[in-house]
């Protein structure tokens, strides 16, 4: 395990190292400490290393990564994840807006809180969150799945496309296009196996399952008092 | 009826004119507003109302066809470890693949390369195509991040942050159903076949405090080499400069109401923004005040079409412009050996602007195969080389006569206005006169 000092490096100090390692290097563990609520920490890293951040971080931690694990023991601020790749950022604490962000792939987990407009426009990154979410989450989100242990704000999944929103507790408001959808066996199954890659003991059959009407594909003038 | 009577011949009025008239039953029977692609068609102030004064007594010219008039520039001096050096000072402007066919991005790719500028992305991602064949290529970061990957980021020369457009400042991308083919559906995550339509803001930035991180960002990703364009639409030029300054971007884009977009409302496209005229000297003024002029470059777009606009603008203050609408005109678009066609679509060569619906003779704005193969990439790509060969030396041409040695040495002093609106817009004197409308005094 290497250890990395945020308030000697900097920011480009720290990310420069972990972009320089070579391929072949066995540094693979890496421990940031003193991160002092920094932005753009660990964003684009490209290569399987796992990287354990001490403490809270700013604006987009972990944003656009390929292949690491980023481990936040922490909060994180606004876009953790935001169009993440591969790989997985686990936030330990709570994290600000735009969680996971137009993120294309790999496993976001989120122990506390992520506030409003959780996974915006993801698409097909799997976002687990152990507490709430706030308000336009999964606005426009186009693909991939939104797991919530508790509840979620005001107009969930508005203008939402082929994502797949599983609630564990109570939703505020469905927002355009939005509808609660059947769950059956398969979801059931996907829904375990993303609470069991999150850690999460929460019972499959307590959620419910949202996703797009598809009434808002094409556009129909009889549908415009939709938005 | 007694004809002998006089009568007054059939008065149409001004108001509701023939157009106006065809609008009013085409929603009623159509009950959706009125899309179309290319920038404002109504009558603007534009760089036709300037003249260049040239020299005589009072200025010295340079020889015509000997004396060196330099046309290069380099972008993204601010920051950036790796500014971009171009041959000439006009771009390609961003344009997607998607609303274009891969074709057409390859010939712009090709002839932007050929003569010596750069092109660039936009809503939709990066073709292998457009990178192959671009020596220079801006990699477009939009709202909806399609096909937004830190690979392809890593791939360009530089990143455009979109804020807006000037034909929608303040409007999404828009991109309907007949053009989602399975390779664009598969670029962007989507459903092949639904309408498309784009978020108008960044998903996880708001503000240019934000704005300033999210650079940050971008700059971290990239190793701090690749300079960073912010691209606005033009409605408040002044502030939003000023603050694409304070976010820190190297490179300011700045697109009046007559760039083209792919697909708006037409109430959009012609009743939002800004003449391109009129957002210049905000914007320069924005740069001067902080310092910043010539050290933060400016990009202007909308409606540059020869020589003597580039010249123009920049004798305004640009340090380059960029071409969307002009450059698939070279490329092919409307062009009228296609009349029987365009006229079989229920338009004319010149006025086709149905973009959106991918049925485009020229083979440029569609994603139908039979269509988009028409376009050959190399002898289009060719044609716009040309085309921005010419512009350029237009414009040297005119500088010449002014007594400049590089084009970046013209001057609002060598320009007059031939109407009080461009006078006013751009702050140079009414022709014949020392007026500037807006500066006090006559």
């Amino acid at each position: 395990m290497s250890e990395i000092d945020l308030k000697k490096e900097g920011v480009t100090g720290v990310n420069q190292r972990l972009y320089k390692l070579p391929k072949d290097s066995n540094e693979r563990h890496w421990v940031i400490r003193n991160p002092m609520g920094q932005h753009a920490i660990a964003c684009g890293l490209d290569a399987p290393l796992t990287v354990e951040i001490q403490g809270h971080v700013g604006f987009y931690c972990g944003g656009m990564n390929k292949h690491a694990d980023i481990i936040v023991h922490g909060h994180a601020g606004v876009g953790v994840a935001e169009n993440m790749m591969s790989g997985t950022v686990w936030v330990k604490g709570n994290a600000s807006e735009s969680a996971g962000a137009t993120a294309n792939g790999g496993l976001l987990v989120i122990d506390g809180d992520a506030s409003s407009r959780c996974g915006i426009s993801m698409k097909g990154v799997d976002i687990v969150v152990g507490g709430s979410i706030g308000h336009m989450s999964a606005f426009m989100a186009q693909r991939g799945n939104l797991v919530v242990c508790g509840d979620a704000g005001d107009a969930l999944g508005d203008s939402i496309y082929e994502a797949r929103l599983y609630v564990k507790g109570k939703v505020a408001s469905l927002g355009a296009d939005c509808i609660e959808k059947e769950m059956r066996a398969e979801h059931l199954e996907d829904l375990a196996k993303l609470l069991e890659r999150a850690k999460r003991n929460d019972r499959p059959q307590d959620f419910r399952r949202y996703g797009s009407a598809r009434k808002l594909y094409n556009f129909n003038v009889d549908h415009a008092d939709a938005y | 009826m007694d004809t002998n009577i006089p009568r007054t011949v059939p008065r149409k009025s001004a108001t509701f004119d023939d157009y106006t008239l065809s609008e009013i039953r085409r929603a009623a029977t159509t009950g959706i507003y009125d899309i179309r692609g290319a920038g404002a068609k109504r009558k603007l102030p534009h760089f036709d109302d300037l003249l260049f004064l040239g020299a005589s007594i009072s200025r010295y010219p340079l020889e015509g066809y000997r004396e060196k008039c330099g046309t290069d520039v380099l972008l993204g001096t601010r920051f950036a470890k790796k500014p971009i050096a171009l041959k000439i000072p006009i771009t390609i402007a961003g344009m997607s693949f998607g609303s274009l066919s891969a074709q057409a991005k390859e010939a712009l790719g090709r002839g932007a390369s050929m003569a010596g500028t750069s092109t660039t992305t936009g809503d939709g991602g990066m073709t292998p195509e457009e990178r192959g064949q671009s020596r220079h290529l801006v990699y477009q970061y939009l709202p909806s991040r399609y096909g937004m990957n830190p690979d392809d980021l890593r791939k360009a020369d530089a990143i455009e942050v979109v804020v807006g457009q000037g034909a929608k400042p303040g409007g999404g991308g828009m991109l309907l159903g007949q053009k989602i083919s399975d390779r664009v559906a598969q670029m962007r995550c989507l459903p092949k076949g639904i309408d498309q339509r784009s978020a108008c803001r960044h998903p996880d930035w708001t503000g240019p405090d934000d704005l300033e991180i999210k650079i940050h960002e971008l700059r971290e990703i990239t190793s701090w080499e690749k300079p960073i364009y912010v691209k606005v639409g033009g409605t408040r030029p002044y502030y939003d400069v000023a603050l694409a300054v304070k976010s820190g971007a190297d490179v300011v884009v700045l697109d009046g109401m007559q760039g083209g977009t792919a697909a708006t409302q037409e109430v959009f496209i012609e009743h939002v923004g800004l003449p391109t005229l009129a957002c210049i000297r905000p914007a320069v003024k924005a740069l001067q005040d902080l310092g910043m002029h010539r050290k933060v470059q400016l990009i202007i777009s909308g409606g540059i079409r020869n020589g003597a606009d580039v010249a123009k603008a920049m004798a305004l203050g640009a340090d380059a412009v960029a071409i969307g609408t002009a450059a698939l005109v070279a490329l092919g678009d409307n062009d009228p050996h296609l009349e029987e066609e365009y006229r079989a679509l229920g338009t004319t060569a010149g006025a086709y602007d149905d973009w959106h619906e991918g049925r485009d003779p020229a083979g440029i704005t569609t994603q139908d195969p039979d269509l988009a193969k028409r376009l050959d990439p190399v002898k289009a790509g060719r044609r716009l080389s040309n085309y921005l060969k010419v512009m350029t030396l237009e414009a040297q041409t005119v500088a010449r006569a002014c007594g400049k040695s590089h084009l970046h040495n013209l001057e609002p002093e060598d320009l007059c206005a031939l109407t009080v609106e461009a006078a006013a817009m751009a702050g140079v004197p009414l022709a014949g006169t020392n007026w500037i409308p807006g500066r006090g005094g006559y």
